[in-house]
């Protein structure tokens, strides 16, 4: 990045000093979270892919790990799922003014589209060629979101941490196959990682 | 007065649908169908449809749908801002303690037990996606084979070979998918 100065004061807020808030970083910002929330076709987990393309592998503005963290955050608060991420990826950027940048990105498309769609949404509904296009849309975004459940999931395996792989197969069971409700899922999870955590550091030395 | 009516009944949805996705239709259902007779529940039943065609969240496509139709234009707006700023001060005040204590091991404890979880969450979305765009039924069920649709397993085929092989752009993908399917959805048949 242009504007990059080494910064080795805090890690966490190295990304927030080192990048210079210009009209051009705010405009990559509204551009990016506009168009992830202009795609999110076929359910709020479209957008895990489209925010990995966007904000870890192009504009490396986040990792991967640190994604997923929004997602189970975005997940476990009410409303929409892009909503949340857009503004928790904004604030971590740039602050309050990044998530109000990006809660307006992220509201605009769907209040356009519906705005004018649902003035002729009759016609819009029973449209033959709009049906097409959207079948044809569906096979991608399942091929889509098996491409980036195959990345994580190979990640999980090959961490070789048993516990990683039982939470991942367990709560796949759970969501998938007996309906559980995913805040039980997040909820569980996340206490179980919690307890483990300082069980282990009790025992050995406490990690910093 | 309908903008005050529309900011308090969307602010609720806002406030209240956990879980999302299908999970808070029950909730918007309540608001716009039972309690203040906006829409009829045929009326609702197309907003569900039509959000299933068109990107974005279906708490905030219904919002706009009936902000749009009480009052226009302001009143999309008004339903909008409804449904989307409870959660977006509760991601700020989540977002601000988890930036400032992630580093704590706890915390990252917590969040190492969610990761896989959340990869889980992807996949039982994607698994009904994948289902439902192969076979056209909604859930696995004896049988499901006789109903195959060859031609989205071909698209989901290359797709995927796509996205792993080259790691392309997945708004191409569903550009290129949205055009094959025109063509062969539409034009060839």
């Amino acid at each position: 990045m242009k504007y990059h100065k080494p910064n080795f004061e805090e890690n966490k807020n190295n990304l927030n000093e080192s990048m210079k808030k210009d009209f051009k970083f705010y405009k990559a910002l509204f551009l990016s979270t506009f168009s992830v929330s202009a795609f999110t076709f076929g359910g709020g987990y479209v957008i895990v892919p489209l925010m990995k393309q966007k904000f870890v592998d192009k504009l490396h503005w986040i990792d991967e790990d640190e994604m997923l963290d929004i997602v189970a955050i975005s997940q476990s608060l009410p409303g929409p799922l892009v909503v949340d991420a857009s503004v928790l990826v904004g604030y971590r950027l740039a602050g309050i003014p990044g998530a109000i940048v990006s809660l307006l990105s992220t509201a605009l498309p769907p209040l356009v589209i519906l705005s004018v769609v649902s003035l002729f949404y009759q016609a819009f509904k029973t449209n033959p060629l709009v049906n097409a296009v959207l079948k044809g849309m569906q096979a991608g975004i399942a091929a889509i979101i098996a491409d980036v459940v195959i990345s994580g999931g190979i990640k999980i395996f090959k961490s070789r941490n048993t516990l990683s792989i039982i939470i991942m197969i367990a709560s796949f069971c759970a969501i998938y196959f007996l309906n559980v409700n995913v805040i039980w899922v997040i909820l569980v999870c996340g206490t179980l990682g919690g307890i483990l955590t300082v069980t282990k550091s009790k025992k050995k030395v406490p990690k910093i | 007065m309908i903008y005050l009516q529309l900011l308090y009944s969307f602010l609720q949805v806002g406030l209240f649908s956990f879980g999302g996705g299908y999970a808070i239709l029950p909730m918007i259902q309540q608001q716009v169908v039972i309690l203040n007779h906006w829409l009829t529940m045929k009326e609702f039943a197309d907003v569900v449809t039509i959000s299933q065609m068109t990107p974005g969240p279906i708490a905030l496509n219904a919002s706009t749908f009936v902000g749009m139709k009480m009052a226009g234009i302001m009143g999309a707006v008004t339903a909008t801002f409804g449904c989307a700023f409870p959660t977006t001060v509760l991601a700020l005040i989540v977002g601000h303690y988890f930036y400032k204590y992630r580093d704590m091991t706890l915390v990252k404890g917590v969040f190492e037990g969610l990761r896989p979880a959340v990869v889980s969450l992807i996949a039982s979305a994607g698994m009904s996606i994948l289902i439902l765009s192969l076979f056209n039924v909604e859930t696995l069920t004896l049988g499901i084979l006789s109903h195959i649709d060859w031609k989205a397993v071909v698209m989901f085929a290359i797709s995927l070979f796509i996205l792993r092989k080259w790691k392309a752009n997945p708004i191409y993908i569903m550009l290129g998918s949205g055009v094959i399917g025109a063509i062969v959805n539409f034009l060839i048949k």
